[in-house]
């Protein structure tokens, strides 16, 4: 094709047929929706049908690319709560949902997480919900490996319809950020400086004799 | 196994050993099992393992079961095993509930059965039955800070009745 | 070492501080620790000194819900106790159940029984092999593992109509005789699965990095197991041959003939071992069940304990107030207590139910063979390295379900 080749109509039409067009905001989902990392996080008995069993070759989860699961809550964007959260559990959760960086979401898988499904006792934290936001609920005791395929599609989609993740103002979760180096809240508190220049000195001064430090 | 004369036998000698040990047998549904006294169940479960005709060596499980109402009121169950000649044999520690403020105690056989370590711990952790003795008597299933013996009878279940959309939309 | 700092900020540190022992927390979130199992580790170096479980993060409270159900309903609860060995909970519960109340199953189901419980046993070591081999690194083991695990899953599907968690098993019997259909699939799966397993040995047997981090490593002798309780592929891997299959007679076991595996020095290499060997153990008996299914009828006949099929709802009046009483109320059982052991994939799996003449059972507890292995943890791992104590826990086979019930 040179230039001057095709005029007007043609070209317009020529130009439609091969170069896609879109918000950059609608690619960053696409491209976000599209190669998801979730994280390895089993509790009980749906952890065998998933994060184990939908990665092997016959419900292949790579399909969606999202086979890279990050063992690190800092690397990875999804949690699938795979089985029943009890009550010792509930703040190991949370704090794991806290070190994920934004964006991410959170499926509770099965019926136990989405509920406290058959388990209505003094053990089990009755939903997930409860101490965390979760998008996308899958029902089944397990769901079969199909059924969290189907509910991942739909997560998928729900990342490219561009949600508002403005949960923490539904969610009274103000204050719960934590910020990379830049950020507003970056800098330490005089504090927290402190308490680390104490810290170094005691780790970095030589012990005295007999081991014991000052 | 042992069958129910067997039972009688294995008590017999027990006396001439340990007078007062055993305050009861029970030979129901093919499942033989000696009623202890709380305080001598060290010595059975040692004669039990030791004497070389009874040779119980294998401790499978030990577990509590509350009978409430009946008096008294947790059941301290021991259930061996003699591997050689394949029978079981449970005894079983009666201990009353002493009340408010204090809970039930009996002695640890963590010395005679290194396995009920954990076993005793999670007795401990349902029924508040403390095991004097034992070296690290602490919660192992639940938080830390739990309050309360959940496994007992009159601790409630738990949980949350279920709401349906229907009557909350109604109701308010 | 201490010269290599000479010339930096740090040269006056001594060489003190490569021996100082730190406490590193590993759990309850970690891609290697097979469940929400926290290990608090006392580290020399490289060196683990002291290692101590920390469980109850999945704690259900299973043993407490079931006291608030009618004996039917508790099976969906003690299945999902040790989550890849369902078959093997709801026999230990029915069969204490059984024993309550004396009453007899048919021979099918006898057979019936026998066949599920193997299938499962080698779903559950196909599920240790592959987590296992994955944290070794051995990852594409994961993949074929899971092959076959799909294939029994198929077959669970087939006769039940769920992959996992099936309530097949009822008191009395199993709820549903197999389809047409199923004793082909079977067949074929038996046929093939000792060439998988041939192939599996095949992939790590003579893998030289495999064979260095289990042999030699976490070996525990047969006198501090047999202390400490442990039972079941770790116990016969140290070299005793104890097999509650053999021991106990339940169910179709005596009638068939299969062979117990046993190892020699009880290290990790045995264990694999054991359970390989194991594998191909259960897939005979799989194929004799087969070859000796009685026919009959597959549940016990007895109306007060057992649903009547539901084609004599329309007939007869006593069918239908049987069938009323077993599902709103249940049935009552006389006052007594029971303890029923079985051996499961990892080890003595016993029930206790005691009842106390209602409809509800007043305790039902089970002695989870996980539960009691994780005591012999310790001592295989404390003195190893990290890598091995990770290995050693692969190796061990623990399920936390079951640890927390």
């Amino acid at each position: 094709m040179l230039k001057g080749e095709l005029e007007g109509e043609e070209l317009e039409q020529y130009v439609e047929e091969r170069v896609v067009t879109t918000k950059l905001k609608d690619l960053q989902n696409w491209a976000r929706s599209n190669s998801i990392f979730p994280l390895t996080f089993g509790l009980a008995c749906c952890a065998i049908e998933a994060p184990i069993s939908i990665v092997t070759a016959r419900y292949d989860l790579a399909r969606f690319g999202a086979e890279a699961l990050r063992a690190s809550p800092r690397q990875a964007d999804l949690i699938i709560l795979s089985g029943r959260v009890s009550i010792k559990m509930a703040p190991v959760v949370r704090r794991l949902y806290d070190q994920m960086l934004e964006p991410k979401w959170a499926i509770s898988m099965g019926a136990c997480s989405s509920s406290g499904g058959m388990f209505s006792n003094y053990a089990v934290v009755q939903g997930a919900d409860k101490f965390m936001p979760i998008d996308l609920h899958i029902p089944g005791c397990p769901p079969r490996p199909e059924a969290v395929l189907y509910g991942f599609t739909k997560l998928q989609r729900k990342i490219q319809g561009n949600p508002d993740p403005g949960w923490r103002q539904r969610y009274n979760a103000e204050g719960t950020e934590e910020w990379a180096r830049g950020g507003p809240r970056s800098e330490p508190s005089a504090m927290e400086m402190e308490a680390y220049e104490e810290a170094r000195r005691l780790i970095l001064e030589p012990p005295t004799a007999g081991g014991v430090r000052a | 196994m042992p069958d129910a004369p067997g039972l009688e036998l294995i008590r017999g000698e027990v006396e001439s050993d340990h007078p007062g040990a055993v305050l009861a047998t029970s030979f129901d549904r093919e499942q033989a099992a000696l009623i202890a006294d709380p305080a001598q169940v060290l010595d059975l479960l040692r004669w039990l393992r030791d004497t070389p005709a009874q040779g119980y060596s294998f401790l499978s499980s030990l577990h509590v079961a509350d009978y409430l109402p009946a008096e008294p009121r947790f059941g301290v169950h021991y259930e061996l095993l003699n591997r050689e000649r394949v029978e079981r044999i449970r005894v079983k520690a009666m201990l009353a509930d002493p009340g408010e403020d204090a809970l039930p105690e009996i002695d640890s056989c963590v010395g005679l059965f290194p396995t009920a370590h954990a076993q005793e711990r999670e007795a401990f952790d349902f029924f508040g039955v403390v095991f004097r003795g034992h070296p690290e008597l602490t919660r192992i299933l639940l938080p830390d800070d739990y309050v309360g013996w959940p496994q007992r009878r009159d601790f409630p279940v738990g949980g949350e009745p279920v709401t349906f959309t229907y009557s909350e939309m109604a109701r308010g | 070492m201490a010269d290599l700092l000479a010339d930096t900020p740090d040269a006056g540190l001594s060489e003190d501080r490569t021996t100082e022992v730190m406490t590193v927390n590993i759990g309850p979130h970690h891609p290697a620790t097979h469940g929400v199992l926290r290990l608090v580790v006392d580290l020399e170096g490289e060196i683990v000194r002291e290692c101590k479980p920390v469980i109850g993060y999945v704690h259900t409270g299973i043993e407490k819900s079931c006291e608030d159900k009618s004996y039917w309903k508790v099976i969906p609860f003690v299945e999902r106790m040790d989550y890849v060995s369902y078959f093997f909970q709801m026999e230990a519960y029915c069969g204490a159940v059984e024993r309550l109340i004396g009453l007899e199953i048919p021979p099918r189901a006898k057979y019936l029984r026998t066949l599920f419980l193997e299938l499962n046993r080698i779903h559950s070591h196909l599920v240790w092999l592959g987590t296992t081999a994955l944290d070794l690194g051995a990852i594409s083991m994961l993949w074929y593992c899971f092959r076959e695990r799909d294939r029994i899953l198929d077959l669970f599907e087939m006769a039940t109509g769920q992959r996992m968690h099936t309530r097949y098993f009822q008191v009395g019997g199993v709820i549903e005789d197999i389809p047409l259909g199923f004793e082909e699939k079977c067949r074929k799966f038996v046929e093939d699965m000792p060439v998988r397993v041939g192939q599996y040995e095949a992939l790590l047997d003579r893998n030289e990095v495999f064979l260095q981090r289990t042999k030699g490593v976490g070996a525990v002798s047969r006198e501090r197991l047999l202390e400490l309780g442990v039972t079941g592929p770790l116990l016969r891997a140290a070299g005793e041959p104890w097999d509650l299959r053999k021991a106990f007679d339940y169910l179709a076991y005596p009638e068939m003939d299969f062979k117990i595996p046993v190892g020699t020095v009880g290290d990790n290499y045995d264990r694999y071992r054991v359970r390989m060997a194991e594998m191909v153990e259960s897939t005979r008996i799989v194929g004799q069940c087969l070859e000796a299914l009685p026919e009959g009828p597959f549940i016990a006949e007895d109306r007060k304990y057992v649903l009547p099929p539901r084609s004599e709802l329309s007939t007869s009046m006593e069918s239908l107030i049987h069938h009323f009483k077993l599902v709103t109320e249940g049935f009552r059982v006389e006052p007594g207590e029971v303890y029923y052991g079985i051996e499961s994939p990892r080890g003595e799996l016993g029930c206790f139910v005691l009842a106390d003449g209602s409809a509800k059972p007043a305790r039902v507890h089970f002695r989870d063979p996980s539960f009691v292995n994780l005591q012999a943890f310790r001592d295989m791992a404390v003195d190893t390295y990290v890598a091995d104590m990770i290995c050693s826990l692969g190796m061990l086979d623990p399920i936390l379900g079951g640890v927390d019930r």
